[in-house]
Order: C-alpha cells, then sequence, then structure tokens
C-alpha cells in the first residue's frame, strides 16, 4: 500500500489531480456545516449579481440565489450520483464479464450477444430512452449511467477472466473441492479487483459529466434541487449577458472530471505489475554503459568477451548478473556455455549486442570486441549494422520471437533488407533459399506460412534462417531446444552442426544440457552465479570435470540407459545475485569448502585450455 | 486389486459445425486406450507435445469429462464428474509450479483449501495436518504467511506437492513436474516424491517428455503417439530394447553424453495432422519400416515378449 501511494505521487500529474479532488470532495463533505445561505431560496430582487458582490462570493443565478451555496450542493449531488453509478455499473458489469468468462461456452454467448446489442446504441440515445422509459429524475438519471455503462465492465472483465480461468491454479482450485461459486469469490475476484479499480478509477469521470448531459437536458434533477448539469441548464438562456452563472458551474465540472482523470490514470499506471519493477519507461535501443576501470586490450579472436560485467539497478538493489565474464570464440568453433536459471548465460549473450535492457541493465565494466572492435559503447549505429548482419542470434522460444502477424517469408526478406539493398523478388528468392538451407520441406509454399500455421520444429528453423539470413560470422543461441520435442531437437542439432562445417560459422550455444553440449560443442565453459567457474575441451571438462559444482551438476542428470536409480542432488540453491556470498559463490552448497573458500576471491586459473576456480579442485588442471 | 484401472478410455474434442454440411468427425486427443497401475507403481507415461498426455491426465483427474471409456481406482468406479469426490482418491501435481498456485493467497490458504473443502476439518485440526505435511516435504512453516511470488521454482512445486497431499490421495498424477526446474534441483524433488511414496503408500502416474527421467523413477512406462498407445513395457527394458520403431526413435534422439551427433531421421518429419489423421498406423509417415499395411490398417497392442505390449506390423526383433 505505501508503495502504491510512493509510485501513485511519484507521477506528478496524479498528484495534482489527488489534491485538486481532496479539496473538492473535502468541500462539499463539509458543506452541511458551512454558513451557507439556502440554495433554493429565491431573490428575484438580487438576481444576477456579480462575482465578489457583498453576501454572494460568485455572484447570484436569474433566480437570485447564491451561487456559492448552489455550486458545492450541486457539486455534492453530482458526485454522489457519478460515484454511485460507477460503483453499480462496476459491480453488475463485473459481475456479469466474470460469469461469461468463467463459465464459457454457452453462457458466454449468450451474455456477451446481450452485451454487444447494449453497445450497438449510441450510449446517450440509450440513456435518454431509459430516462424517457421511467420518466426524468435523478434517481432515473443515476439508473440510466450506470445501465449505459454496465458493457463497458462486462467486457473488460470478461477479457480478463478468461486469460485466468485457464490458468492452473484454478484447475488447482477445483481439485481442492471448491465449487464454482467459491472459485469465482475467492479464486478469480481477488485477481481481477485491481483491473475494476482501474476501469472504476478512468470511468467515474465520464459518468459525471453523462449525470450532468441529463441533468443539462432536463431529464436529471429537478428543479429547484441543483446539480452541475441543471445548473449548467438553467443559466444557458443568460450565457451571453450573464456568462459567470455559466462560468461557475462549467470550471467545477472540469476541475472534477480532469482531476478524477488524472488520478485514474496515476493508479492505473501504479497497479500495473510491469511498471512497479522499475521498467518504467521503454527501454533505450542499446543496453548503458558506465565502464569503470581499465577496457581491455583486444585479442586475435573472432568475438572476445573480456571481463564483462553486466548489472541491474532496481531501486537500491544492484543484482550482479555478470561478474567479469571472459569467453572467446574462433571461427568455425562452437562454445558452449552451461549454467542453471539465474547464473548469468542469457545476460552474458545479450550483453554482446547491446541487448540487454536498459534500465535496469547496466554494462559496468569489460569489453565485447568484433574482430578487434570494441562493441560496447559503440555508438547505437555501428551496433544496428552488426546486429543480425555480423552477429546473430536465435532464441529460445520461436513463437514469441516471430512476429505472428506476418508472413515468415516477408520476415526473412526485411531482415535482409534491413541489412542489404535488395529487390523484393531477390529477397523472396533468398528467403527460400534459407529456408531450403535449413532443410524445410517444400519452402516455395512455407515462405507464405503464418507463423501460427508451423510447428515448433519448423518455427525454431525459420529462427535458424533468420540468423543465417546476412551470412553472419557469429550466431550466439540461447536455449534454442529447450522449448522443442527431442526428436525435433536432434534435428535441430545436427543442423546447427553442419552449418557450422560448412560456412565456417562461429557458434556460442548457451544451454543447461549437458548432453547437448557433449554432442555438439568444441569448448565449454560452466557459469555459475555470474562467474564462470570452468572451462575447457568438452570432452576433457565432462570426463573429468575439475571444480565440484560441474562434477555435482553432471551427477545430477539422468542418463538414458542408467536404470531405474536414487538420483543425486545438489542441496540448497543457487544464491541471488544482488547478495553473493563473500569468496567462492558456491561454497554454501559445497561439501568440500573450507574456510578460505569464504575468505577471498578465487581466481579462475589453470593450463590453458583448461581452467577452474576453485582452491581445491577434484583434478589438477 | 489395480489401484487405477482405466478401460477404453477416450476423448474426443468435436469441432464446430460449418454452417453448411456436416459436422466433421472431431479431433481424437486420446484414442481408446486401456491399462492398469497397480499400487504402489510408478508407471511412467513419455510422448511428444500433441500426443495426447495432457488431455490423459486431466481426464484422469476429472478435470475433463472422458468422451468414452471408464476410470476405476480401487475398484470404484468414478462416472461422476464431481471434481471434489475424485479429489479425495486422485490428486494433480502441475507442471508450472507458479501458475499453479494463486498469486494473491498467502501459501496457508493454498494448503487449507483441501483440507476445508474435502474433508471439513476445522481450525486447529487442520494446522496440524499442514505442519505434518510441511514436515514430509522438507519446507518450513514459517513459508505459510508468504505469497507464491517469493518462493523459487523448486520450492514452489513442493508446495505444490505438499497441496496435492494435503488431500490425502492414494494416486498422485504428476504432469512434467520437473521439466520447469533446474537439473540440481530437479532431482531434490524427484528424490522428495520417491521417499514421499514410500511414506504414505501412494501410486504415480509420472508424465514427462525427457526419457532419463522417466527410466530413472518408473516401474513400467507406456510411449504414446498421436493419442495411442504404441508401446507398453518395463522401464528397464523399453528403451534398451524398443519394438516399436517410434521408441526406438525416442531413444536415439535423446542427447547422451558420449554419443556422437546424429540426426536420427533427415527429413524434416512432422506429426500427423490431427485434423486429418492419416488412415492405418499415425506413425507411417516417419517410419522406415513401413509397408502398405501399416498405410491401411491400424496395428493393435499385442503381446511382444515379457511384459512388453507394442502395436506394430513390422516390431523391431527384441
Amino acid at each position: 500500500m505505501n508503495l502504491f501511494l510512493k509510485l501513485l505521487f511519484r507521477n506528478r500529474l496524479a498528484a495534482m489531480g489527488a489534491v485538486v479532488l481532496g479539496a473538492i470532495l473535502l468541500l462539499v463533505l463539509l458543506t452541511p456545516f458551512l454558513p451557507l445561505q439556502d440554495p433554493d431560496v429565491t431573490a428575484t430582487a438580487d438576481r444576477f449579481k456579480r462575482p465578489f458582490t457583498e453576501g454572494h462570493l460568485l455572484g447570484t443565478d436569474h433566480l437570485g440565489r447564491d451561487l456559492l451555496s448552489r455550486l458545492l450542493h450541486g457539486t455534492r449531488l453530482s458526485l454522489a450520483i457519478g460515484i454511485a453509478a460507477a460503483l453499480i455499473a462496476a459491480t453488475i458489469g463485473s459481475a456479469i464479464g466474470i460469469i461469461a468468462g468463467y463459465f464459457g461456452g454457452r453462457t458466454d454467448n449468450i451474455i456477451m450477444r446481450g452485451v454487444d446489442m447494449l453497445m450497438a446504441f449510441p450510449y446517450i440515445l440509450l440513456a435518454l430512452a431509459i430516462v424517457a422509459a421511467l420518466g426524468p429524475g435523478l434517481m432515473n438519471a443515476l439508473i440510466a449511467v450506470a445501465a449505459v455503462n454496465v458493457p463497458f465492465f462486462a467486457r473488460n472483465i470478461r477479457g480478463i477472466t478468461v486469460g485466468l480461468a485457464g490458468r492452473e491454479f484454478i484447475d488447482a482450485a477445483r481439485l481442492a473441492g471448491m465449487g464454482h461459486g467459491r472459485i469465482i469469490l475467492t479464486e478469480l475476484l481477488p485477481n481481477v479487483l485491481p483491473v475494476i479499480v482501474i476501469a472504476m478509477s478512468t470511468t467515474v469521470g465520464w459518468m459525471i459529466l453523462e449525470t450532468a448531459g441529463l441533468s443539462f437536458l432536463g431529464l436529471g434533477s429537478q428543479p429547484p434541487q441543483a446539480d452541475l448539469g441543471s445548473m449548467l441548464g438553467e443559466a444557458r438562456s443568460a450565457m451571453i449577458s450573464h456568462p459567470h452563472t455559466s462560468i461557475v458551474p462549467g470550471t467545477m465540472i472540469f476541475l472534477i472530471v480532469m482531476s478524477i482523470n488524472l488520478l485514474g490514470d496515476g493508479v492505473r499506471d501504479a497497479l500495473d505489475p510491469r511498471l512497479r519493477s522499475g521498467a518504467l519507461s521503454r527501454p533505450r535501443a542499446t543496453t548503458l554503459v558506465e565502464r569503470q576501470g581499465e577496457i581491455p586490450e583486444e585479442t586475435d579472436d573472432l568475438l572476445a568477451i573480456k571481463e564483462l560485467e553486466t548489472q541491474f539497478h532496481v531501486g537500491n538493489r544492484i543484482y550482479r548478473a555478470v561478474g567479469g565474464v571472459s569467453l572467446a570464440v574462433k571461427a568455425g568453433e562452437c562454445l558452449g556455455v552451461i549454467g542453471e536459471s539465474g547464473s548469468g548465460k542469457s545476460v552474458t549473450a545479450l550483453s554482446v549486442m547491446g541487448l540487454v535492457a536498459s534500465p535496469p541493465g547496466v554494462i559496468t565494466g569489460g569489453a565485447v570486441r568484433f574482430q578487434g572492435e570494441d562493441l560496447i559503447g559503440a555508438r547505437y549505429e555501428t551496433l544496428r549494422q552488426k546486429r543480425g548482419d555480423r552477429v546473430a542470434y536465435i532464441f529460445q522460444d520461436p513463437l514469441s520471437t516471430l512476429h505472428p502477424l506476418y508472413r515468415v517469408g516477408q520476415q526473412l526478406a526485411e531482415a535482409i533488407q534491413s541489412h542489404h539493398k535488395v529487390s523484393n523478388a531477390e529477397a523472396r528468392a533468398r528467403a527460400i533459399r534459407l529456408l531450403q538451407d535449413v532443410r524445410i520441406p517444400n519452402a516455395e509454399a512455407r515462405v507464405d506460412n503464418y507463423p501460427h500455421e508451423m510447428s515448433g520444429g519448423m518455427r525454431q528453423r525459420v529462427g535458424i534462417a533468420m540468423a543465417l539470413a546476412n551470412e553472419p560470422d557469429v550466431i550466439i543461441a540461447d536455449e534454442p531446444t529447450t522449448a522443442l520435442d527431442v526428436t525435433v531437437q536432434a534435428q535441430i542439432l545436427s543442423l546447427l552442426d553442419d552449418l557450422r562445417r560448412d560456412r565456417g560459422l562461429a557458434i556460442i550455444f548457451i544451454t543447461h544440457d549437458f548432453g547437448v553440449v557433449a554432442q555438439l560443442c568444441d569448448r565449454v565453459a560452466v557459469m555459475y552465479a555470474g562467474r564462470i567457474v570452468e572451462e575447457g575441451p568438452t570432452q576433457a571438462v565432462l570426463k573429468a570435470p575439475a571444480h565440484p559444482y560441474t562434477k555435482r551438476l553432471i551427477a545430477c542428470v539422468p542418463e538414458l540407459g542408467g536404470g531405474r536409480r536414487a538420483l543425486a542432488a545438489i542441496p540448497g540453491l543457487p544464491p541471488v545475485v544482488d547478495n553473493l556470498p563473500e569468496g567462492c559463490a558456491f561454497a554454501p552448497r559445497c561439501d568440500k569448502a573450507q574456510e578460505n573458500c569464504r575468505a577471498g576471491d578465487v581466481t579462475l586459473k589453470g593450463t590453458a585450455p583448461r581452467a577452474v576456480r576453485c582452491l581445491y579442485p577434484e583434478v589438477a588442471v | 486389486m489395480p489401484a487405477l484401472k482405466v478401460t477404453n478410455l477416450a476423448k474426443t474434442f468435436p469441432l464446430k459445425k460449418p454452417i453448411f454440411g456436416p459436422a466433421p468427425p472431431g479431433v481424437r486427443a486420446v484414442r481408446p486406450m486401456s491399462f492398469e497401475v497397480a499400487t504402489g507403481e510408478t508407471l511412467g507415461v513419455v510422448g511428444e507435445s500433441g500426443c495426447g498426455k495432457s488431455t490423459l491426465a486431466r481426464m484422469l483427474v476429472g478435470l475433463l469429462e472422458p468422451s468414452e471409456g471408464s476410470i476405476e481406482i480401487e475398484g470404484r468406479a468414478l462416472d461422476n464428474a464431481d471434481p471434489a469426490e475424485f479429489g479425495k482418491l486422485i490428486q494433480y501435481v502441475f507442471q508450472d509450479p507458479q501458475s499453479s498456485l494463486n498469486p494473491r493467497k498467502t501459501i496457508c490458504q493454498v494448503m487449507e483449501a483441501p483440507l476445508r473443502r474435502l474433508y471439513r476439518m476445522q481450525k486447529p485440526e487442520r494446522d496440524k495436518r499442514i505442519s505434518e505435511i510441511f514436515a514430509s516435504v522438507n519446507l518450513r512453516e514459517e513459508f505459510l504467511d508468504r505469497y507464491p511470488h517469493e518462493f523459487s521454482g523448486g520450492q514452489a512445486q513442493r508446495i505444490g506437492i505438499a497441496r496435492a497431499l494435503a488431500a490425502n490421495p492414494r494416486i498422485i498424477i504428476l504432469d512434467e513436474p520437473v521439466s520447469a526446474l533446474d537439473v540440481s534441483v530437479q532431482a531434490q524433488v524427484l528424490n522428495l516424491l520417491a521417499d514421499l511414496k514410500a511414506q504414505f503408500g501412494l501410486t504415480y502416474l509420472f508424465i514427462t517428455h525427457d526419457l532419463a527421467v522417466v527410466e530413472a523413477v518408473s516401474d513400467r512406462i507406456i510411449v504414446l503417439y498421436f493419442g495411442a498407445v504404441v508401446e507398453i513395457g518395463r522401464a528397464e527394458n523399453i528403451f534398451a530394447n524398443p519394438r516399436h520403431p517410434y521408441t526406438r526413435l525416442l531413444a536415439d534422439s535423446a542427447p547422451v553424453v558420449g554419443k556422437p551427433l546424429t540426426a536420427p531421421e533427415q527429413k524434416g518429419s512432422e506429426l500427423p495432422d490431427p485434423l486429418n489423421p492419416p488412415p492405418g498406423c499415425a506413425f507411417a509417415g516417419r517410419c522406415p519400416r513401413a509397408t502398405e499395411i501399416c498405410r491401411a490398417d491400424e496395428p493393435k497392442l499385442t503381446e511382444m515378449g515379457e511384459d512388453q505390449l507394442a502395436a506394430c506390423h513390422h516390431p523391431l526383433e527384441g
């Protein structure tokens, strides 16, 4: 709650709205106790007094009634009606939406078609029709405004509920023996409540306007009772001769609606979970660079990551996702990077081309040299030219990396044309050739498919084809087969292996699967808590792991053909990188750890090509 | 008496009837299948995405109504689709531990639900039961007041297992319980499951796509392909001596340290289209041994060797 208020008031406009609305609310709450004149007592002798005249701070209207008193009483009424209408519309609309979204099928169909029918009428016409049927009067205006807004809530909440109703925790609740009513009340409602609050905060303003509109037409509050709409309506005839009678209620409507809308936007922003994590703004085009210390020298590798440090700055916390990683690949070489989730392997990969989202990501040290040129801190245009052209990525989930609304051929052509000036026909021909290269059968027809028309394996082939589109020198593959079935994975791996042999591609292959690394990679680097703990030729590392973590991680992986058995496990959890222990990060889970493991920094040492970051390695390297 | 007996269980999802013309036949997500699970046994179910393993699991726990066939638990037929009745006998552990916990409920509220709804326990009784369960899954009781997002994947999955245990079921369906977890944590959860089984005399149905995991934890294994059982056998035998060419393909595709990289099939092979299923054996299009009869006749599950059944016209030699 405190966090919510802090976020809300960080938005200055919302804070201003809150102050104005608060002042108005305070004023109308105090109205009955203020020494005001009776708002309904007419004094025709005093009609159309200007503001700031003796006894009438805001002047008087066409019947000589005190405008200040009428304004405050009118605002009180208008606000009450608006908020009541919003509450009624939200309750009924949300109930309809939740029921339609939860039960789905025919129930959903019937309810939502009914709602559609309501929405097919222009809302003011509908409100007029309702008031016409019920007769003029404030209560009837309230009913009309609420009824007109029910569809808005129903549709909004139904959409959210449909998404939630398919979630596993709803199934779990059903298995725990809950009935439909209880699931709706205790499982669904708490999850849609923030959306209801947001929708309400943005619609109260409209509802006040709509009620004022009905009153303006004489269908809402009846004389002599004042509300903002009827005050405007009565002042209409004197608008030219005595403008203050219209300006006073008009300004009040303006202030109320404006402050409610600003506050409502602020509430929406503050409740949105995406904004809470600090991603308040659009990420920058490249990762923010704030390097301290020396910039490492260049080497003769094709791509060399040197002492790279990438951090995430969230609030006061600093997450050291990558803490000084050095890796290098030569042409035609495949380097495996292995680690568990949170070990920093993906952040390392994304840092290469400045693709880590900033904020919150910051590269705080090291260098990434591609053919000698430092990419960290390079100008955006330099990076953009190299992205996808010299260094290409393949990501884990091809369904989320391909655009769902474009044909795969168009997306491949776009990848080519953003780096090379070629005609559309030429780009399409190359797209077909690329699809053939990744062994998609019937490529001429498949090029016109949308991503959803392909299977997971096919989509990942398209992802690989896109990475190959500009014949890059380096491909960084971030868990490209994790989402795929084993038979498809085997096909994709052998495809990647052929490609690198045929084209001399360098591949950085990120995975958590030792079997995959063993089959594909020449060298492997094992990461733990943002640092490399061991590296060396794949066969050597897998046969004789030197770091206790590597050894025990390999033991955790069940292998086919081992039969039924208890599996080895590493007790405990990997450390959170905003609070790394002193010394070796693995020491708390390691059964060989000594006092000095927890004391100072452990360096990565050994004779090339092997190295290990351990004081008591399993084998000497 | 088997703990779980499934007879001719099948699920067909109807397709929308077009405005003109007759209704299409519908998607047969699970073709009629029969199997038994003995008390205390772990039956592994493997297959690739789209083979019907999740549909099968959801029918077994009563979240989905079967189109035909019956389910018996310890000799009692479960024909009513009341999840509460199912809940006391058979429970479910979900693949994604985070999304199976309501983000706006504390762990305590999550744990109490089955005790209150299924067993109508009072507060002191519930607290006692929850602390017993938490002790057996190695979770600290201070976790009870926290919300799901505060837990790592492995802890959340243990909470999911604890919730399933709270219903005191005879059978637990484990639907890819470790595939969202890291390797080092995966083993913790698998070993915990083995301990719990011994402690409470449970019966497991373990669904996964990971052959090595299923082999390590199962007594017997069912291989599914395109909604049908293609092979059943003992865990130690089925991948070493597969009879069905699909089982062989699965076993050959699993990456193993020390095995050279070869693609077991070179063509861009695909699962058959569920909207337009092929006649005969569904695997015929990918099978190197397929002949005319495979494309015409659907093979039946037949006994091949000890405790091993396969549905193939041209089975591999043992």
